[in-house]
């Protein structure tokens, strides 16, 4: 309980002047940081032979994004493939198989860090360094630097000079990764170097077990992994250095080290709202907005620590069964472990100190809905991007009501716009349950554990964790197979692209048309009957749409087992 | 004013015949396609009937697949009567004034100056044609020479006759209204089939109906939501064969319709024609539908301060003299200014001089002399005596300036004077005599009973009014102050109109505008919504996109009204049949899937009969709900004076929360009543 007081005392002391932070260092208005950071930012400028201060309309700045990471994906493939030839590579790991080098390639291209592989035992140190950490730290900064361009060309009310685009992606991205990413990261990660976490670039230790009989030599891999682990969970990344992730003691190593680790999963969304209040000065709008997810935060988490308070279905019968315990660290405990799950399925990280796999089919259920949502933090920057893809659906819906054309912030909402973000919204069934679907209509493809209700589950899960991008996933699958990882890759690239360009390209287009001025007349979107609103239509389309599967997957697994 | 009196209207008999004909009519294919949520019902019903003999013949239950068949086939059948519903009743609006015009002969008006006699629909744009009194007019048009008085009782209801004149700002005739002194030329302003009345017919015909914006991004939204559902249904299929359930394909028919959003799908066109119903109940001819809409979301009213303010005609009330000029001259010279003025304020000045006791010998002294006409560019009218003496009145800065142009000075009381009628809310008109200013005339309004409660309606509503005036800023200010408007602009000209509209859309707001004349034209075109008057002139009218049969500036403030139901209504059912889905969930899941896992039976909240009775009463409320919203669809959901966040409370807590509630117990009563008989 300490540690749970602890991990909300944290994020809510630290996210304030953490907002305060980012909306001083992404600001437009030249501010005493630019000298600071400055001598870092133009080298890099000059390296990229860019012009940060050339205004991109949106079609050209998401253009750039998907240059970039088209080239990335590509690196970071070949890296992959090849690290068996390359450097840094002190335990002689062989190149990975191309499918499963893609899928890894695309899963850290998309903030994702789904893992079809162990970490420790088939990346080398160069690819877990450069590879995997490059991309950790860089698709956080585009998520966010595509919420600042829609936030000053959508949001703020009366823009301080005419905007021609929607800003410079390279200029956003840098900043970000150079002002926010990187100082934060430097020190959760000195914070979890002293709590134990290895930062070594050493070959693995081999250590002589204390009872022979099981095993006379244990291999402990080491590696640079404070410093990945820092930004695996600042930036709702969620790939570890490890195969089990931060439930092995290496990666999260003491209960302070967990509070750490924990808060850092919200942190940054969390702080992304009092930034963005500041950027756009719409401060009852992101009060709302905060509201709105708290409240479905503080459901879900509740729904996932009194579910795995439950005991263990196989256990009931015992006469003092106890919480459930299977597949989650003692050192932790049930509370602590639905805590981070629940809290890493609502941020898109993705990384856990428990398996989702052994937690109570309500437990995993609402993990599932948390990323079917996806906007209850959501990932850096995305998670408010895909909240204003639902405050435009809800916008549409509320300006009829109130008797007036469709228009957000006061601009026209018109076919266009609709029909696009209607695209963006149909993507995730068609994606999801177009996927699972098909998945396991070919019963050699689905390659599950579990038969039934559970393993229905476990592919419902893997490519909801894909879509959402949020990396988590029912380990019981046998996930490293090529159907899974093409079928993956296109859940991966569908679901961080179209839910995050599409409200970019619709503050692009609303950018050009005339605003009326907010009155008595127009939508109040920062009332609460709006927010209201929205939270139901975020309800009604995204969780109605999964129910028919959640009632033959999670739902029917718990009644037949008698909760 | 309103919906209330709008709706006072007799009742006209429903076509029932007509009605189910559409209905049925609308079911043919091509017609079906422009609604892809029926569409989809449609389909479902043709998969249904086509699985009732199969399952007869394999011993299944082949009742409930012709059941579901006939409850989809009854939903698409409601959908498509609703849109027929609202087409015949706009249409027997307007087929009652096109029936006058067909048989309608014209005298066409031949180059030489003879007449050829030619029936109506032959007449095409530009044409002259000739119509004397007793006659019908045979096509809308302008009037090029003459004028006359016309009975505009077939187009307006109103029995009272009206003055229409050449070159004046009353121009404008309708086809099917009747001369009833004097004769006419009239240049025909539109061809066959493209008069305001086609076009309004046009608005409420389903089949060639063009959406609206609004209506076109929401059937986006429609088919969205149908697209997800369809995916959700038709992945169920491998996904339960996953865990072991065969799914039965009629349930999934059935739990697809329910789950699409068939409710606002299916009245989304009545809702468009019942709007554009209801304009034309209000005499409002909208030139298309997006007029009608673009009401709605009307930010700035520019109003006429005559007509709509105050009532049409300003009277004279006081002879006011400056320094020693006596009384009586200043009355004896407005007397002789105003003899021929045609004006409503010219013949009261008549009319009050005449009370005050002028010489009624007065008027010979004007034999022969030559009158000037008030125009708008010198704002000035009067009369050249043959004695020689030239009296004006006219605009107080007007008359200044014509004083001093003849050499005169201004008296040192012209100012207080002018300022006090003023200050009264009065228009002050300057009397003036060669180079002798002689005093003012007091012209007062009469502003209209309620309009004060009217503007602060509005102003909750978060509409700004602005009213437009040709009086000086001191009167103007008096009036806009007892009347309650917003803002005014006094001494306004065409020029000035047009550049407040465009200050106004600037800042991004929609406004709207009424106007008649000529130099309304720009501004009326360059207004989101321009209201042209029917009487105005054909520049006018053509340059607005709505017009007012009743030539009633007024009117203005109902297109807003109307514009807003329209929309609300929309809204208000999408929500509704949105919320719908949560309990309709609740039945056909554990329906759907109770026989194979009975433990999924703790979904079924409201405890129903059996999965047969559960879903049949899931499909019978969801087609029952489409003929049951019908009177919404067609009345609108009222609108009353509210801000926006009041509004959008009380329509979330009756549409949202009511469309969350209402189908539990609804769905609960038609189970056991279907128990019953099963």
């Amino acid at each position: 309980m300490t540690d749970m007081i602890a991990i909300y005392a944290l994020v809510a002391l630290l996210s304030v002047p953490l907002g305060i932070y980012i909306a001083h260092a992404l600001s437009a208005q030249p501010n005493r940081l630019d000298t600071l950071f400055g001598m870092i930012e133009k080298p890099i400028y000059r390296l990229a032979g860019v012009n940060s201060q050339h205004a991109m309309t949106w079609q050209v700045y998401a253009l750039a994004i998907l240059k970039l990471h088209v080239g990335l994906i590509l690196l970071a493939w070949l890296v992959f493939m090849c690290q068996g030839l390359l450097p840094l590579n002190p335990d002689g790991i062989p190149g990975m198989p191309w499918d499963t080098a893609l899928h890894t390639a695309v899963s850290f291209a998309t903030n994702t860090n789904q893992q079809h592989y162990s970490g420790q035992a088939q990346l080398s140190h160069l690819s877990q360094t450069f590879a995997i950490v490059t991309l950790q730290f860089l698709t956080p900064a585009t998520g966010l630097a595509v919420l600042v361009a829609i936030a000053r060309t959508l949001l703020v009310a009366k823009p301080a000079k005419v905007l021609n685009g929607v800003g410079n992606y390279y200029h956003d991205l840098t900043r970000t990764v150079v002002r926010v990413m990187l100082p934060l990261a430097a020190v959760v990660a000195l914070l979890l170097t002293w709590q134990g976490v290895p930062a070594s670039y050493q070959a693995a230790h081999q250590v002589e077990m204390l009872d022979p009989q099981v095993e006379e030599v244990q291999s402990i891999p080491l590696g640079p992994v404070a410093s990945m682990v820092a930004i695996k969970q600042l930036g709702t990344n969620g790939g570890g250095w490890y195969g089990p992730n931060s439930s092995v003691p290496l990666e999260n190593p003491t209960p302070l080290a967990n509070v750490i680790e924990t808060a850092s999963l919200t942190l940054i969304p969390i702080a992304l709202l009092i930034a963005i209040a500041l950027i756009s000065g719409r401060r009852r709008l992101m009060v709302g907005i905060g509201a709105v997810m708290i409240v479905f935060s503080l459901v879900s988490t509740s729904v996932v620590i009194s579910s795995e308070r439950m005991p263990n279905a196989a256990l009931a019968e015992l006469s003092q069964p106890g919480a459930n315990l299977e597949g989650k660290e003692l050192r932790f405990g049930t509370d602590l472990s639905a805590l981070w799950g629940s809290w890493t399925t609502q941020t898109s990280n993705g990384s856990v100190n428990a398996m989702h796999d052994s937690f109570n089919p309500m437990g995993g259920m609402m993990l599932l809905m948390d990323m079917f949502v996806n906007v209850t933090f959501g990932g850096v920057g995305v998670g408010l991007i895909g909240f204003f893809l639902y405050l435009m659906l809800a916008a549409f819906v509320g300006s009829l009501m109130v008797g007036r054309s469709p228009e957000l912030f006061g601009k026209p909402l018109e076919t266009r716009e609709m029909r696009w973000i209607s695209l963006a919204i149909l993507a995730q069934p068609l994606v999801i349950l177009g996927l699972s679907a098909l998945t396991v209509a070919m019963p050699s493809a689905a390659a599950n554990s579990n038969p039934g209700f559970h393993g229905l589950s476990q592919v419902l899960y893997e490519f909801t964790s894909a879509f959402a991008n949020n990396g988590s996933g029912f380990e019981g699958l046998g996930d490293d197979t090529t159907w899974w990882n093409i079928a993956c890759v296109v859940a991966l690239l569908i679901g961080r692209f179209l839910p995050m360009l599409v409200p970019l390209a619709v503050a692009g287009w609303l950018a050009a048309k005339r605003t009326a001025p907010a009155g008595r007349g127009t939508l109040p979107m920062d009332s609460p009957a709006f927010m209201g609103l929205t939270a139901g239509v975020i309800v009604i389309v995204n969780l109605l749409g999964f129910l028919p599967a959640l009632v033959l997957g999670p739902i029917a697994e718990s009644v037949v087992q008698g909760f | 004013m309103s919906h209330t009196e709008l709706a006072k209207q007799p009742r006209r008999s429903l076509p029932i015949g007509q009605v189910v004909t559409g209905a049925v009519k609308g079911l043919a294919p091509h017609l079906l396609a422009r609604n892809p949520v029926m569409a989809v019902v449609a389909i479902g019903t043709v998969v249904c009937f086509g699985l009732t003999p199969i399952a007869f013949s394999q011993g299944e239950n082949g009742g409930f697949a012709l059941t579901i068949a006939l409850l989809l086939l009854a939903t698409v059948l409601f959908a498509t009567g609703a849109e027929s519903l609202a087409e015949s009743r706009g249409k027997a609006h307007a087929g009652a004034l096109r029936k006058t015009k067909g048989e309608l002969k014209a005298a066409k008006l031949n180059a030489d100056g003879t007449t050829s006699a030619v029936t109506a629909d032959s007449l095409r744009k530009g044409d002259r044609v000739k119509v004397v009194a007793g006659e019908l007019i045979p096509a809308d048009g302008d009037i090029v020479e003459g004028a006359a008085s016309i009975n505009e009782s077939a187009v307006t209801g109103e029995s009272a006759p009206v003055l229409r004149e050449a070159g004046t700002d009353n121009s404008g005739v309708s086809a099917g209204t009747k001369v009833l002194s004097d004769q006419l030329i009239i240049e025909v302003s539109a061809n066959p089939g493209e008069s305001l009345l086609d076009r309004m017919i046009a608005l409420v015909e389903g089949a060639s109906r063009q959406k609206t914006p609004s209506e076109l991004a929401l059937s986006v939204l429609l088919a969205m939501l149908t697209l997800v559902f369809l995916i959700v249904v038709v992945t169920l299929v491998p996904m339960a064969a996953f865990v072991g359930v065969e799914t039965s394909t009629v349930m999934l028919v059935a739990l697809l319709v329910c789950l699409i959003p068939t409710t606002i799908g299916g009245l989304l066109p009545a809702i468009g024609i019942a709007g554009m119903e209801r304009a034309m109940r209000a005499n409002l001819v909208a030139k298309s539908g997006k007029a009608v809409e673009i009401a709605g979301s009307i930010d700035t009213l520019l109003l006429d301060k005559t007509g709509t303010i105050t009532l049409g005609d300003r009277r004279a009330t006081e002879f006011a003299p400056c320094q020693q000029v006596p009384r009586s001259k200043v009355r004896d010279s407005a007397f002789l200014t105003s003899l021929e003025d045609p004006t409503p304020e010219g013949r009261s000045i008549v009319a009050l001089a005449t009370e005050q006791g002028v010489d009624v010998q007065l008027s010979e002294e004007a034999d022969g002399a030559s009158f000037e006409a008030f125009s708008a560019e010198t704002r000035l009218s009067g009369v050249d005596l043959t004695s020689g003496r030239k009296l004006r009145k006219g605009a107080p800065n007007a008359i200044a300036e014509w004083v001093k142009a003849q050499g005169g000075d201004i008296p040192s009381d012209y100012n207080q004077v002018i300022e006090r009628i003023s200050r009264d809310g009065a228009t002050p008109i300057a009397v003036a005599e060669d180079k002798q200013i002689l005093g003012v005339v007091a012209l007062s309004d009469v502003i209209k009973s309620g309009i004060a409660e009217k503007f602060a309606e509005l102003r909750a509503m978060g509409i700004k009014t602005v009213m437009i005036t040709g009086d000086n800023p001191i009167t103007a200010s008096a009036i806009a102050a007892t009347a309650g408007v917003d803002d005014y602009i006094a001494e306004a000209t065409p020029e000035r109109k047009l550049a407040l509209i465009r200050e106004e859309q600037a800042s991004g707001r929609l406004v709207a505008m009424v106007g008649d004349g000529t130099n309304d034209a720009p501004a009326l075109a360059q207004a989101d919504l321009g209201l042209a008057m029917n009487s105005g002139t054909q520049a006018a009218r053509e340059a607005a996109n709505m017009v007012d049969l009743d030539s009633d500036p007024g009117k203005l403030i109902s297109a807003v009204e109307i514009g807003k139901q329209l929309l609300v209504t929309r809204g208000a059912l999408t929500t509704f049949s949105l919320a719908n889905d949560v309990a309709k969930y609740f039945v056909i899941l554990p329906a759907l899937f109770a026989a194979s896992f009975p433990a999924l039976g703790v979904l079924d909240v409201m405890n129903l009969h059996s999965p047969i009775t559960a879903v049949l009463a899931a499909v019978l409320f969801n087609a029952l709900i489409i003929p049951a919203l019908i009177p919404f669809a067609l009345r609108g959901v009222s609108v009353k004076a509210a801000s926006a966040t009041v509004l959008l409370r009380r329509n979330l807590l009756i549409y949202g929360l009511g469309g969350l509630l209402l189908p539990f117990p609804a769905i609960k009563l038609f189970d056991m009543l279907i128990a019953l008989f099963i």
